[in-house]
């Protein structure tokens, strides 16, 4: 089934601080009513007790635990927001348990009117530690429940950021693969065709769908075999000499030893893509675009060679969405084990030299 | 009247097409050149002095826009200059822009019911053309698309547009690099692939081109006033208009005088 896209707002802090106190109240009612079913204490009396020590340890406890994050914070080493690690948590709950037990019993004195000793920890030492002790037990599991929530809640929330960050990542490739203005230009010469060629006109479609259908799946498949890439990389050259006429001239070689050799879908489809906008579309004459593919060692070397205007300085923006992403597909597919180059090519006929260099796999 | 045309396409196929489509909808329009790229369109339409320019945006050197600016600057005075009609494939930048400045253009494919809307439009515009508001009005429309991103031909290496400013050019001299202070430069000229730095005292030359120079430079400072010139505005002692719609600039501490053109003469208004 697909998910809701539509995601509920985010709770705010408050609301979170509420939600909290609530299950606080909770808990507090809780207790009392086993105290009261179990000791045979009056449940009101155990409710005036119980309800304000729960809230006021919760009170001192997470009081505690925002300070020592935020110091272990200021100290630069918090893995996690709002969290100082069991350690400092450990001690949050003894303290404050104490302090929240103490307070709390004042407070219920004053509610349920008996009088008792000001400070029972002084007065009876041994029955205010039972019930410290008695007390440690829910505090440390609130705790624990309220902070396997939030983590739960921060692990969903970082792995609904990396799934929309994965998403625009391949739409990006897409629209930069399906580059508008190559696909109307495409389009507009196959309507002139149409009436003017018909056969020549059915042969661009078919290269325009081979060119699309191979586009659409690049983000889908793993791998193709090197003799599919240069198939389509010839489709979408096609396409390109029919808008540029002789201004483009191409030179595909792939050795019969190496065409069953699996590579990345489209993988060099980006570079040839700039050779042509950046390369040959600026230079008035036009010229050459060569792809070729040779064994050196144990690696495949796969070059796209343009004889066009060449670059005065490295790329800098523009054509780099297309490199970063050749070299982002090499790095997570082979580590360092691959590497992309763009050099001028070092011959009087000028243009540029990209290089992909893969590992060998027997 | 005998109306003429010149198309810049370079596609041919698609250059052909227009052609044919033109001949049907409007048999008078003559079609005294097609060309290829834009230096030829600048070339041609100053030669043969055409009413009606079709020109592709993304051409080969120079793009459309850049050569109806210079055809719009270096039109001879006296005449009206031809009307523009941009055509382009698919560019969002373009389609903002256009719609921004109210200028015609046709989409590829060309589309026979809308190729006849414009050519309607072109009769009506062709009737009024020597009146002077409407010269000034397609000169505000050209004025309005040349500040206007992605139009320019692509680049080897584009700038960013907000990239950080200039305070130093370095200028080489064979083996030396001069360090020439922003401060000191009088105006920049483009010189094909290269542009003249000009100080009081001398001048460099750099190699880059201007509109890769131009991001560069602080535009309150730096003013545009011709397609191949950038001048430091307070470099400026007196801009005088002439009869041509022409500005012509003297500076401070140089005796060579600066034109600005039609285009960019609205930046000389006294306040």
């Amino acid at each position: 089934m697909p998910r809701m896209s539509t995601a509920l707002p985010a709770p705010t802090r408050a609301d979170r601080f509420l939600r909290r106190g609530a299950k606080v109240l909770g808990l507090g009612v809780a207790i009392s009513l086993l105290l009261s079913l179990g000791l045979g204490l009056r449940l009101a009396t155990s409710l005036a007790y119980s309800v304000p020590i729960s809230l006021s340890c919760w009170f001192f406890i997470d009081g505690g635990r925002l300070l020592a994050a935020r110091w272990v914070h200021r100290h630069g080493d918090t893995p996690q927001r709002g969290w100082p690690g069991w350690h400092w948590m450990s001690l949050a709950i003894v303290l404050g348990t104490m302090a929240g037990y103490a307070v709390g019993q004042q407070i219920g004195d004053l509610l349920s009117g008996g009088a008792r000793a000001p400070w029972p920890i002084i007065e009876n030492p041994r029955h205010a530690l039972a019930m410290l002790l008695f007390s440690l037990v829910p505090a440390l599991g609130a705790t624990y429940y309220f902070f396997a929530r939030e983590r739960l809640a921060a692990s969903e929330a970082q792995a609904q950021a990396s799934q929309r960050q994965a998403a625009e990542t391949q739409l990006r490739l897409l629209e930069s693969q399906l580059e508008p203005h190559m696909l109307f230009n495409t389009l507009a010469n196959l309507r002139v065709l149409i009436a003017l060629d018909p056969p020549r006109a059915q042969a661009m479609l078919d290269q325009l769908i081979a060119f699309l259908r191979a586009t659409l799946e690049a983000s889908r498949v793993g791998q193709h075999a090197l003799r599919a890439e240069f198939a389509r990389l010839a489709d979408y050259l096609a396409l390109m000499q029919v808008r540029m006429g002789a201004r483009l001239q191409t030179r595909l070689v792939l050795p019969s030893e190496l065409a069953d050799r699996p590579v990345p879908p489209l993988l060099l489809q980006p570079l040839v893509e700039n050779a042509i906008k950046h390369g040959l579309e600026p230079k008035i004459e036009g010229g050459r675009i060569e792809v070729e593919a040779r064994r050196d060692g144990d690696s495949l070397v796969l070059s796209v060679r343009d004889t066009g205007v060449g670059v005065a300085a490295p790329p800098s923006t523009g054509s780099a969405f297309g490199l970063a992403q050749v070299r982002e597909r090499l790095a997570t597919l082979y580590g360092a084990r691959a590497a992309l180059t763009l050099a001028p090519a070092d011959d009087a006929e000028g243009g540029m030299l990209a290089t992909v260099r893969l590992p060998l796999e027997s | 009247m005998n109306i003429s045309a010149l198309i810049a396409e370079d596609e041919p196929l698609l250059a052909a097409h227009l052609r044919s489509e033109l001949a049907r909808l409007w048999p008078e329009l003559h079609i005294v050149a097609s060309v290829e790229h834009g230096a030829a369109a600048v070339e041609q339409a100053l030669a043969l002095r055409p009413d009606l320019l079709f020109l592709d945006i993304r051409m080969p050197g120079q793009s459309g826009l850049e050569a109806a600016q210079a055809i719009a600057e270096d039109w001879p005075d006296g005449s009206a200059p031809p009307l523009a009609v941009f055509v382009t494939a698919y560019d969002q930048y373009a389609l903002q822009a256009f719609d921004a400045a109210a200028v015609d253009y046709v989409l590829k494919p060309v589309q026979t019911e809308r190729l006849a809307q414009t050519c309607t439009r072109l009769r009506a515009a062709l009737a009024q053309r020597s009146n002077g508001a409407a010269v000034e009005a397609a000169l505000g429309q050209l004025r309005g698309l040349l500040g206007a991103p992605g139009l320019g031909a692509p680049t080897a290496t584009p700038v960013p547009l907000h990239a950080p400013k200039l305070a130093v050019i370095q200028a080489g001299v064979g083996a030396a690099v001069h360090m020439v202070p922003i401060d000191t430069v009088l105006y920049f000229e483009a010189a094909d692939k290269y542009v003249r730095v000009v100080t009081a005292e001398r001048e460099h030359l750099i190699r880059t081109s201007l509109r890769e120079l131009l991001p560069q430079l602080d535009p309150q400072r730096f003013w545009q006033v011709h397609r191949g010139t950038v001048v430091r505005a307070d470099a400026i002692v007196t801009a005088v208009r002439e009869d041509s719609g022409k500005v012509t600039l003297t500076l401070r501490g140089h005796p060579h005088k600066l034109t600005a053109s039609r285009l960019y003469a609205s930046l000389f208004k006294p306040m």
